[in-house]
């Protein structure tokens, strides 16, 4: 301890103090100040340029979400849009349909009806012919059997049988 | 070792770091490699009355004129490389880079030599004033310089001893420029040169890079203020200590550098240094220190009062032995590396005998290659403890405590 306060000088003390007060001072003036101000403006500089490229990556998901969502909706109103047309569609071919079958319907009934019609009025010929052609027939037949008078009674006989079976 | 722990899980690598982190390691290798070989080159050679003094503390301090006399100086003794260590160790008025020990001889420059003595009183010091006790006429008064401080004398340089062999003659207040002063001025002008560059990049945009010397030092800048100034002072008040601690840390950093290299510097190794370092601590904590602080040391709240009166003197003591602790920490751990270093840079010399010289200059050079590099990590872990310190202690001052 002796030697150390033996040792101590005050001369270079002195000296010490003075360059330690100049350091600071001066330094501080065109060295640490100028330093460590620009470390924090460029550290500032990072995190707002950090902050702005989050903020754009925001906006970036946001456009998206937004984009996705028009797409969406445009694709449901095309959806939509095809579902309308289809339904029109099948409208319109059921509605043709039955349409066709009604008239279909119709027409088949007038061509029964006609045909029904025809077919009467066919047959009340046919029967017209069919009894002029019988009683010409029977006039024909009755007159070459009613030649002579044994047939006569033979055939009064046999239509008297007749009713009697009947 | 709080402190160790801390710092080494705070070690992180900054990017910027790593582009120029090959060719700083290239060459810090190459620098500390080299290192001992130029520091063997240095030959102990101690003034004849400093080895005459360590080696035979009883002879007549009258006969200190004559040295001539002694000319017997064996460079391998164990007394001749303590008294060369002793004298590394110290401030010098000359500054030496190397000598011969069997002529006495010292090779360096003279310094400036100012005593407040009635006036300035300016003289170059000369390698017989300073290593040969030869007395300097300067303004009508007789100056002479004895281990290592500048006594008034008579004509002949005679100079009294008290009971303890202590010089009674008196002594002019020296403002010399001494090896330290000029070790200092150095570590100025570098500090100025590499931060004025460093901070010249940032003058266009604050984003430019660094280039150089400049680009090593930003890390730096940034390792202070994260580590230290902001964790231990706070984020609001951390700024106004900036440029202290800057200026603390790059000083001790690149003084204790300098130790390392062949210049033969010591600075932060000697006390006076360390005690004004110290001081301007205590000055920052205990001139920013807030109401909070001093109520914490004359009447520490939470304590029952007769606690509190108990707790009192112990605070104010400890207001004081804080500094004092930076600086003998300094002081001891870098006079400690200097001692160690000298004393294997020795063993070249006193192991010629035993090992030849060949064997001895390897021994030695391999021993001195291990220290350096450790006291490598001396110079950054004391310029970083001491400001990490002093940042704590500014931190303590100006906390606000809103609890207890």
């Amino acid at each position: 301890m002796e030697k150390l306060i033996n040792d101590f000088s005050l001369g270079l003390f002195f000296w010490q103090a003075i360059i330690l007060v100049v350091i600071i001072f001066l330094l501080g003036k065109f060295a640490w100040k100028p330093i460590v101000n620009a470390l924090e403006a460029r550290e500032e500089g990072i995190a707002d340029a950090l902050a702005a490229a989050e903020n754009a990556k925001r906006e970036l998901t946001n456009l998206k979400a937004d984009n996705e969502k028009l797409l969406a909706e445009a694709r449901l109103e095309r959806d939509a849009m095809l579902k309308e047309a289809r339904e029109m569609k099948d409208k319109m071919i059921a509605e043709a349909k039955e349409e066709a079958q009604t008239a279909g319907a119709q027409m088949i009934a007038q061509a029964q009806a006609s045909i029904q019609s025809e077919k009467n009025a066919a047959m009340a010929d046919i029967k017209n012919q069919v009894s002029t052609l019988s009683i010409d027939i029977a006039e024909k037949l009755l007159k070459g059997q009613l030649a002579d008078k044994q047939a006569q009674e033979q055939l009064v006989g046999s239509l008297l049988n007749d009713i009697k079976l009947n | 070792m709080y402190f160790c722990t801390k710092f080494l899980k705070h070690k992180k690598f900054n990017p910027g770091m790593v582009t120029i982190k090959k060719s700083l390691h290239l060459l810090t290798a190459a620098l500390f490699a080299l290192m001992p070989l130029v520091s063997n080159a240095e030959t102990p050679v101690v003034s004849a009355h400093d080895s005459l003094h360590a080696a035979t503390t009883e002879t007549s301090h009258e006969t200190h004129g004559s040295h001539d006399t002694h000319a017997e100086v064996d460079p391998s003794s164990k007394e001749f490389v303590k008294a060369y260590t002793q004298h590394h160790l110290m401030d010098d008025h000359y500054y030496s880079f190397f000598g011969n020990a069997e002529e006495h001889r010292h090779y360096g420059f003279g310094l400036p030599v100012i005593l407040v003595d009635n006036g300035l009183k300016v003289f170059m010091s000369t390698e017989d004033f300073v290593y040969k006790g030869t007395v300097v006429e300067n303004g009508g008064q007789y100056y002479k310089y004895y281990h290592g401080k500048v006594y008034k004398t008579d004509v002949a340089g005679t100079i009294s001893y008290d009971e303890h062999h202590h010089p009674t003659n008196e002594k002019p207040f020296d403002i010399s420029i001494t090896k330290n002063v000029v070790g200092l001025l150095l570590a100025t002008v570098l500090l100025f040169l590499g931060f004025t560059a460093l901070a010249k990049t940032y003058k266009a945009s604050p984003n430019n890079l660094p280039k150089g010397i400049a680009r090593a030092l930003e890390p730096l800048v940034i390792y202070v203020r994260d580590e230290m100034a902001r964790p231990n002072i706070g984020e609001k008040k951390y700024k106004k200590y900036m440029p202290y601690l800057l200026s603390v840390f790059f000083l001790i950093f690149l003084l204790n550098l300098l130790g390392l290299t062949p210049l033969g510097l010591n600075v932060t190794g000697n006390i006076s240094v360390t005690v004004c370092l110290a001081l301007f601590t205590f000055l920052y904590v205990n001139f920013s220190g807030n109401a909070d602080y001093w109520k914490h040391i004359f009447w520490m709240p939470g304590v029952p009062w007769p606690m509190k009166i108990v707790l009192a003197p112990i605070e104010v003591l400890g207001m004081f032995t804080k500094p004092f602790s930076l600086l003998i920490r300094l002081f001891a751990n870098i006079t400690a590396g200097h001692s160690v270093v000298m004393g294997l840079i020795a063993v070249a010399f006193v192991m010629k005998q035993t090992l030849t010289t060949p064997g001895a200059v390897g021994v030695s050079f391999l021993l001195t290659l291990f220290l350096t590099v450790l006291e490598l990590l001396v110079a950054f872990l004391q310029a970083f403890i001491f400001t990490m310190l002093s940042s704590l202690f500014i931190g303590s001052a100006v906390e606000e405590h809103d609890h207890h």
